[in-house]
C-alpha cells in the first residue's frame, strides 16, 4: 500500500553567514490516511522544518516528498493544486495567524470563493455554519460576525483550524497548535483534532515540544522523536513512552516533570554526559549525540552514523507498528535479545 | 512567625471603562524555607499578585486594601507602608524577583559581569574585588563556568544558562525570600530538568522561601510544599501540594489537574475544562467559577462562597459543594484524580 504521504530522506539545508545549517537531514516518513502522529523534540531538533517540509511550503535540498507515490516538487497544474488543497498547515500562534481586520465570515468564506466550493454568498454562509459547528462553536451565529480580537485564544485556534478545513484537506500539519492556549482547554483542542481524524480520515500530523501533549494525541498512533535534524526514534506511543528505545528518548522521559508529586518525586533521572546541546553550525561526527549519550562507545559512535533501523517490540505484543531507532547500540542490544532469552 | 503574610490583599487595574479587580482578598502565609506554588490560568491574577508583592505594579495599578507583612529577626513591618530606601532594601535584599521575560531581563549591551557590578552597587557593594569574588561564588552555586560566562554578553548564552545567572544574581544579597514567575516556561525539557534539579538543591543548601508562579502543575509538583489555586484573582483554594494532587477539594483545581495528560502511568480519564473565565470587569454574581462548574447548583449562584476549612485545617477550600468534590473523588490516597475519575 502506498502511502498517503511520504518524506522520503528529505534534508533541508539553509544557507547562513556563518555557514550552512542543515535543519532536516535525510528524515524519512511514511503517512497513512487516518493516522494520528506526533513529532515531538527540542527546540532547534528540526520539527517546525520537517513540518513546512510535510506542507510543501519549502522546497527540499535533498530527498523527495511525495503525494499519493507522486513527487510534489515533480508536479504541476492540476496534480499540484490537488496537493495543496490536501495538505494544510495550522500555526502555533492563533493571535498572529488570523486577519485581525477580518470578521471570521471572511475569513472562512474567502479560500471558499478562491477555491469554489461556493458561488454565492448564500452558500459560503451555509458553509461556514457548517465549518462552525465542526470545530464545535456553536452556536454559528454567535462567531460569524466577530472579529479576531472578540475571541479567546481557544476559539481562535478553532477558527484557524476550520480555515483549514474548508479546502477538505488529506492531512492537517498543526505546528505546536496548542502550546499557545491555556492548559485547561488544551485537551479539547486535540479532541477536536482527533475527531476530525476519525469522522472524516484526516491524517493528522501534531508537532510539538511536549510529550504529554504527544502521549495523549497519539495514543493510538506513532510518535517520532527527532534530535539535530534527525528521527532518532519512531514508535508506536505507549512503546516509546513506557521503554524508549534511543537514549535521547529515554533521557526527554526520564526528565519530564510530570503532574503528580509521588511519580515525579521518585523518577529515575538518566545522566548525559554533557548538558551542552551541539550548534547545529558544528556538528559532531557519526551519532550526534554521542557527545551526550550515556550508551557512548568510543569508535562506533563518534565514527558513523546510526540509520533508523527497525527493532523488535518487546513483550511479545503483537507487531502493530514499526518500530525503529538510530542508535548502533541499542539497536545491537535489541536485536540480540530474543536470542538471548530463548538460549 | 511566617516569613511572609498577606492579608486580604486587593490589587486593582485602573482603566477607561472601569476598575479590573484582578486580586481579589488574597491572603497566604509563607513559612520559612517553605516553598509555595501558586497555580491557575492566564488571567487568574497570579502575576499581578507575585508583582504586586514587592510593589513593582504597573502605574494605574491600585492596591485597594490588604497588608503584605514581611518578617525578619522577630521584626514585622507591612511592605505597603514602606518609604523608598527601606522598600530599595526589602526588594533583591530580603526577596529577590525571578521574572517570567527572564530571558530578556538582562541589559543586551552589557556583559555578564557588569550586570552582576550594576546589582552589587545599586544595594552598596562598591569593592570590585569583593564583587568578583561573590559574583564567582554565585556562578559556581549555579553551576556556570564562571571564567567563561562573565565576560559573555547575554546574547552569547543559552536560555537555560541566562535562567541560571538570573537565579544567581536574584541570590547575591541571600534574600530570604525568592519570588519566581514561570520559572522553566519557554526552557527545552532537558533544560528544564536542570533549573527545578537547581532550585530543589540551593533551597536545602540555603534555606530561602520560595514562591513560584506557574500554569504548570508538573513543576508545582516537582518543588511545592503547598499550593494555591487562583481563578478570577481570588484564592479558591489553599493546602499542601499532596492534598492539592490527591484530594483537591475545589472544582477548578479539580479540573486543572484533570486537564494535564501524564507521560508516566495511566493517562486515566483526561478533559478539559468547559468555557473560560469570566471577564475581571463584569464578574458573575456568586461563585465565578459556577458557570464552568460541573457542581454547581442554584446557592453557588448566590453568593461568592469563602475559603473555608475541608478535610483539615490545613487544607482550605472556597466551595460549598467541597463534600460533594471529596464524594465524587473517594478518599484513596496517592490516586492521580484522572485516574480516579477514569
Amino acid at each position: 500500500m502506498t502511502a498517503l504521504i511520504e518524506l522520503d530522506r528529505i534534508s533541508r539545508t539553509f544557507e547562513t553567514p556563518d555557514g550552512p545549517i542543515t535543519a532536516v537531514d535525510a528524515v524519512s516518513l511514511a503517512l497513512e490516511s487516518g493516522e494520528a502522529i506526533c513529532i515531538v523534540g527540542e527546540s532547534g531538533c528540526g520539527k517546525t522544518t520537517t513540518g513546512r517540509l510535510l506542507a510543501g511550503l519549502i522546497r527540499p535540498t535533498a530527498g523527495r516528498l511525495l503525494y499519493e507515490g507522486k513527487d510534489v516538487w515533480k508536479t504541476k497544474g492540476a496534480d499540484l493544486a490537488r496537493f495543496r488543497r490536501a495538505v494544510q498547515l495550522v500555526h502555533q500562534d492563533p493571535y498572529a495567524s488570523l486577519n485581525p481586520t477580518r470578521t471570521v465570515y471572511q475569513t472562512l468564506s474567502a479560500p471558499l470563493f478562491r477555491h469554489k466550493k461556493a458561488r454565492s454568498g448564500r452558500q459560503a454562509l451555509a458553509s461556514v455554519r457548517e465549518l462552525l459547528e465542526r470545530v464545535e462553536l456553536t452556536p454559528a451565529e454567535n462567531f460569524i460576525t466577530k472579529y479576531p480580537h472578540q475571541l479567546s485564544g481557544g476559539q481562535r485556534q478553532r477558527i484557524a483550524i476550520a480555515r483549514a478545513l474548508t479546502v477538505d484537506p488529506k492531512v492537517i500539519v498543526a505546528d505546536e497548535a496548542v502550546s499557545m492556549v491555556d492548559v485547561s482547554i488544551r485537551i479539547s483542542l486535540l479532541n477536536l483534532l482527533l475527531a476530525l481524524g476519525r469522522e472524516f480520515g484526516v491524517t493528522i500530523v501534531l508537532i510539538t515540544h511536549d510529550l504529554a501533549v504527544a502521549r495523549y494525541f497519539a495514543r493510538v498512533g506513532r510518535i517520532g522523536v527527532m534530535y539535530l535534524g534527525r528521527v532518532v526514534e519512531l514508535a508506536d506511543t505507549e512503546s516509546l513512552v513506557a521503554d524508549p528505545a534511543h537514549p535521547y528518548s529515554a533521557a526527554l522521559i526520564a526528565a519530564i516533570p510530570e503532574a503528580d508529586p509521588d511519580i515525579t518525586r521518585s523518577k529515575r533521572r538518566v545522566e548525559l554526559r554533557s548538558a551542552e546541546i551541539p550548534s547545529l553550525l558544528r556538528l559532531p561526527p557519526g551519532c550526534t549525540f554521542h557527545p551526550r549519550c550515556p550508551l557512548f562507545e568510543a569508535g562506533l559512535c563518534d565514527v558513523k552514523v546510526p540509520e533508523l533501523l527497525p527493532i523488535p517490540r518487546r513483550g511479545g505484543q503483537p507487531r502493530t507498528g514499526g518500530r525503529e531507532v538510530a542508535c548502533h547500540v541499542a539497536v545491537r542490544e535489541r536485536t540480540a535479545e530474543p536470542a538471548a532469552a530463548t538460549a | 512567625m511566617p516569613v511572609l503574610s498577606v492579608r486580604n490583599l486587593s490589587i486593582d487595574y485602573l482603566t477607561r471603562r472601569g476598575p479590573v479587580h484582578a486580586v481579589r482578598d488574597v491572603s497566604f502565609d509563607l513559612e520559612q524555607s517553605e516553598t509555595l506554588a501558586i497555580i491557575g490560568e492566564s488571567g487568574s491574577g497570579k502575576t499581578t499578585l507575585a508583582v504586586g508583592l514587592i510593589r513593582l505594579s504597573p502605574r494605574g495599578t491600585k492596591v485597594a486594601t490588604g497588608q503584605i507583612l514581611y518578617t525578619k529577626n522577630g521584626q514585622t513591618s507591612d511592605i505597603r507602608t514602606l518609604d523608598d530606601d527601606d522598600l530599595r532594601e526589602y526588594r533583591w535584599a530580603e526577596c529577590a524577583m525571578v521574572f517570567q521575560a527572564a530571558l530578556n531581563s538582562f541589559n543586551p549591551v552589557i556583559t555578564i559581569w557588569e550586570q552582576f557590578l550594576d546589582t552589587a552597587r545599586a544595594h552598596g557593594m562598591k569593592d570590585r574585588h569583593k564583587v568578583r569574588d561573590r559574583a564567582a561564588e554565585l556562578l559556581d552555586l549555579v553551576h556556570l563556568d564562571a571564567k567563561r560566562v562573565l565576560p559573555a554578553f547575554p546574547h552569547e548564552l543559552s536560555g537555560g544558562m541566562k535562567q541560571r545567572v538570573l537565579i544567581g544574581l536574584a541570590l547575591m544579597l541571600e534574600p530570604q525570600l525568592v519570588i519566581l514567575d514561570e520559572p522553566t516556561t519557554a526552557l527545552d525539557i532537558l533544560t528544564q530538568r536542570s533549573i527545578i534539579d537547581l532550585l530543589r538543591q540551593l533551597r536545602q543548601r540555603l534555606g530561602f522561601s520560595m514562591i513560584f508562579i506557574s500554569h504548570d502543575l508538573s513543576i508545582a509538583a516537582e518543588l511545592a510544599d503547598r499550593m494555591i489555586t487562583m481563578y478570577a484573582g481570588r484564592v479558591v483554594e489553599r493546602a499542601s501540594v499532596a492534598d492539592m494532587f490527591y484530594r483537591p477539594r475545589h472544582p477548578y483545581s479539580m479540573g486543572l489537574l484533570r486537564a494535564v495528560p501524564r507521560v508516566s502511568g495511566a493517562l486515566g480519564s483526561v478533559a478539559s475544562i468547559p468555557g473560560s473565565p469570566p471577564d475581571l470587569m463584569r464578574l458573575p454574581k456568586g461563585c465565578t467559577y459556577a458557570p464552568r462548574c460541573p457542581y454547581a447548583i442554584d446557592a453557588c449562584r448566590e453568593a461568592d462562597p469563602p475559603l473555608l476549612p475541608v478535610d483539615t485545617p490545613r487544607h482550605e477550600a472556597a466551595c460549598i459543594r467541597w463534600q460533594h468534590v471529596a464524594g465524587v473523588l473517594g478518599s484513596d490516597a496517592e490516586v492521580p484524580v484522572a485516574e480516579k475519575l477514569a
